[in-house]
């Protein structure tokens, strides 16, 4: 067990520094595209084996693997400790699995650039912070891989720091994500000032102590409000909620396996499995529980009605986490953590499939811009489309040609036909369609939030109704993510005789992989109707399990919940049928925005301006401080912080020059104070 | 006949604070230097009173001392005035100030 834990934090962090310093020192190293891949990925399917063997001889007994004691003072002693449990297996499985798939996967997305070795670096650094995340058992180790996943966002998002926006995109994540951070520091005090003192030994922040009955039992109904709050403000910032997703959508700045693996699968569910972990806590703090819910499932609609409007096929999948991670929150509102969990499970799967999957368009859609370049289509090469008119091409929009586009897409599906069946698959799981993933995670969320309504919380049924206009928007944008770029005719210039191709076979893997998971990967949550769920008992254990959930008195009658297994399959095929043959995106392409344009009406300005999110922020927030640190901080350093350190120094400068006098350089002076000392000495000796 | 201590203690004294008053008053690095040797070799003068008196020859032992010592220091002290004349052309201790702050 300790070496197996050992291992598999290790290895991620041994090849990251491996990779990272042979491609730093060693120049030639660099070249090795497939020595760096293979070994990172190696360093991510090593610790997966190694968890599927863990999790096979579980026995439902949580372990804790202790390494040694990181620091000590006083009623703090915090361990490096691990924690093999249910939550922690099922999660690190995921990142391991998926990780590892991403990793196979970037082996070929990646060939080519020149900052391959610092790339697989990263990627390692990820998931080793990602897996101190998970297994930690404490909760300074967790903040530890909090932090840990942090930087290693900033590091990949910013990975093509040549280009400005992207590094503003980074610091952009990074600023936004030291808000929730705090919170979550704050968060820690708080229960360290509660507990120290009042439990046996010292305390470590430690889960198994602090999830005690008798330690809950420390803490006052507004401190363990405040606390859950905090832990969810935390939560807010990894996982992009309201208010802090803005960071989310620009993030896609990075490598598209980036965007997979840490802005999809893995990093931005961190904030739901901190809630999952501490759900024992939160569960009794039920104020928070309702804002978490609808938080959650505001959230979700926003980036819902924001994603149908978007163009760039990573901004709707991005808009897409950002609502997804909406439900997810609405779940652990509502009490239903192992649900939370369950489609942080599915949503890896089809996310990361999605996601791959744009990322092998973007990878045809470039070989089909690097050629139209070569045929001067694009005047590339210094000249501009105005110097040289006679070659200039119409584009379906206005600027440059964008591979990210989808307005430039269209009818892809006979050129890249492994990519569109896979993303075919996973967008019809998102979109909730049974037998699929996510058609039992999220009814099962769905069913959740009814459940709590129906046992007297009414804002629930506000919460179920939203979740449910949700589903719809959901199963149409991403229809229409689907119809734009495959289906229909191609409408980039001089698509007769330019083809993009199917990518290379470790892009394809992964791809099929993570499709046949999407296919698969439901049938551990069944519902109730259908033989119950298999995740449900694991994580929770009767009670006995890590992941804690609430008592409801009444249960929904069978009939109440077929129906609404009946109705979460209607929205969902109703939507996917609405966006393909009603508003047809496929035969009309991007013309059919005009019917969802009139539709929503003035909406629709709003939902394309993303709400004007970032503009308010810009005004609200960003502008005020810098504007105060211009007109305050700023002439307040200048005059009073370096006018008291000067001011220090003039003073000393001022006495140093009058005592200066003293000395004259007459040694006869000297002598003279000399003896007038040797006799105040004497007379003190005479007369004392 | 044996004088008494205090009459040998009391030249030394006298020598002494002539040879204080030499350094402290006079310009001439020279007569200074002179000075300086005054009080050495009123200082000798007590240890040679108090050994004399109290039959310790240890007393006596530390004049040689402060002889040879005193033998050490004017070869410096002389080397070192003639310097100074060498730089300043001058023996006037009001001139050389060269310790001014």
């Amino acid at each position: 067990m300790h070496t197996t834990v050992l291992l598999i934090l290790i290895l991620p962090l041994a090849l990251a520094a491996f990779n990272g310093l042979m491609g730093l020192f060693v120049p030639a190293y660099r070249k090795n595209e497939w020595l760096i891949g293979g070994l990172g990925t190696l360093a991510v399917a090593i610790p997966f084996v190694l968890t599927v063997k863990l999790f096979l001889g579980f026995h439902g007994e949580a372990e804790v693997v202790h390494f040694f004691t990181w620091m000590a003072a006083g009623d703090l002693q915090i361990e490096f400790a691990y924690r093999i449990d249910q939550l922690s297996l099922v999660m690190t499985l995921v990142v391991t699995g998926v990780g590892a798939l991403i990793h196979l996967y970037s082996i070929g997305y990646m060939h080519g650039d020149s900052g391959y070795w610092r790339f697989f670096a990263y990627l390692n650094l990820f998931i080793f912070a990602m897996l101190n995340l998970v297994l930690a058992e404490n909760l300074l180790v967790l903040f530890l891989g909090w932090e840990g996943v942090g930087l290693c966002s900033y590091l990949l998002i910013g990975f093509w720091y040549t280009d400005l926006k992207n590094s503003a995109a980074a610091n952009k994540a990074f600023i936004v994500n030291r808000i929730g951070d705090f919170a979550f520091l704050l968060a820690m005090f708080v229960i360290f000032a509660v507990v120290t003192g009042k439990t046996d030994g010292a305390f470590g922040l430690d889960f198994t102590t602090l999830l005690a009955p008798e330690t809950l039992g420390l803490f006052g109904a507004g401190t363990l409000l405040a606390v859950a709050l905090l832990f969810f403000v935390g939560a807010t910032g990894k996982s992009a909620q309201i208010p802090l997703f803005v960071w989310l959508p620009d993030a896609m700045a990075g490598p598209t396996p980036v965007s997979a693996l840490i802005h999809a699968a893995t990093m931005v569910t961190s904030g739901l499995y901190l809630l999952a972990r501490l759900s024992p806590m939160v569960l009794m703090a039920p104020t928070a529980m309702t804002i978490i819910a609808i938080v959650g499932a505001l959230t979700a609609i926003m980036a819902a009605t924001i994603a149908i409007t978007q163009n760039d096929i990573k901004r709707v999948l991005a808009y897409s986490t950002v609502s997804q991670l909406g439900y997810m929150f609405l779940a652990a509102g509502v009490g239903a953590y192992f649900v939370a969990i369950f489609h942080v499970m599915t949503h890896a799967f089809f996310k990361a499939c999605l996601f791959l999957g744009s990322g092998s368009v973007i990878h045809g859609m470039h070989e089909v811009e690097h050629e139209l370049e070569h045929k001067g289509f694009l005047g590339s090469h210094g000249k501009s489309e105005e110097e040289d008119p006679l070659m200039a091409v119409e584009l379906p929009y206005e600027g440059k040609f964008d591979a990210q586009d989808m307005r430039t897409m269209g009818g892809l599906k006979r050129f890249m036909p492994l990519t569109r069946w896979t993303f075919l698959i996973a967008t019809l799981a998102i979109a909730g369609i049974p037998p699929l993933a996510g058609f039992f995670s999220k009814d099962e969320i769905l069913f959740k939030a009814f459940e709590l309504g129906y046992n007297g919380h009414v804002w629930s049924y506000f919460v179920w109704i939203i979740g449910l206009v949700t589903a719809v928007l959901t199963a149409i944008y991403m229809t229409r993510a689907y119809l734009l770029t495959f289906e229909g005719t191609p409408r980039w210039p001089d698509a007769m005789d330019t083809k993009p191709h199917e990518s290379p076979w470790t892009m394809t893997v992964p791809l099929v992989v993570l499709a046949a998971l999407s296919v698969v990967g439901g049938f551990v949550g069944l519902p109730a109707v259908l033989g119950g769920s298999e995740i449900h008992h694991f994580l929770v254990h009767d009670g006995h399990g890590p992941v804690a959930e609430p008592h409801h008195e009444f249960h929904v009658p069978v009939a109440i919940e077929w129906g609404l297994l009946f109705l979460g399959l209607a929205i969902a095929a109703g939507g996917v049928l609405f966006a393909w043959f009603v508003i047809r995106w496929g035969s009309r392409g991007p013309e059919a925005d005009t019917s969802v344009k009139r539709f929503f009406g003035p909406l629709y300005g709003t939902f394309s301006r993303k709400y004007s999110v970032d503009e308010i922020y810009q005004k609200w927030v960003v502008n005020p401080v810098v504007n105060s640190a211009r007109k305050i901080f700023a002439p307040f350093d200048e005059s009073a912080v370096d006018g008291a350190v000067n001011g220090v120094a003039k003073l000393v400068q001022g006495i140093a020059l009058r005592l200066r006098g003293i000395q004259t350089g007459v040694v006869q002076h000297y002598a003279l104070a000399l003896v007038l000392g040797v006799v105040v000495v004497l007379a003190l000796m005479l007369l004392g | 006949m044996e004088l008494a201590l205090n009459w040998y203690l009391s030249l030394s004294a006298v020598l002494f604070v002539i040879g204080v008053l030499g350094v402290l008053l006079r310009r001439n690095a020279i007569v200074i230097f002179l000075s300086i040797e005054l009080m050495l070799n009123a200082a000798n003068l007590a240890l040679v009173a108090f050994s004399q008196t109290f039959g310790d020859v240890n007393g006596q032992v530390l004049v040689f001392f402060v002889m040879s010592v005193a033998a050490a220091e004017v070869a410096v002290g002389l080397a070192i005035i003639i310097a100074l004349f060498r730089n300043k052309e001058t023996v006037n201790v009001n001139e050389i100030n060269l310790f001014r702050g």
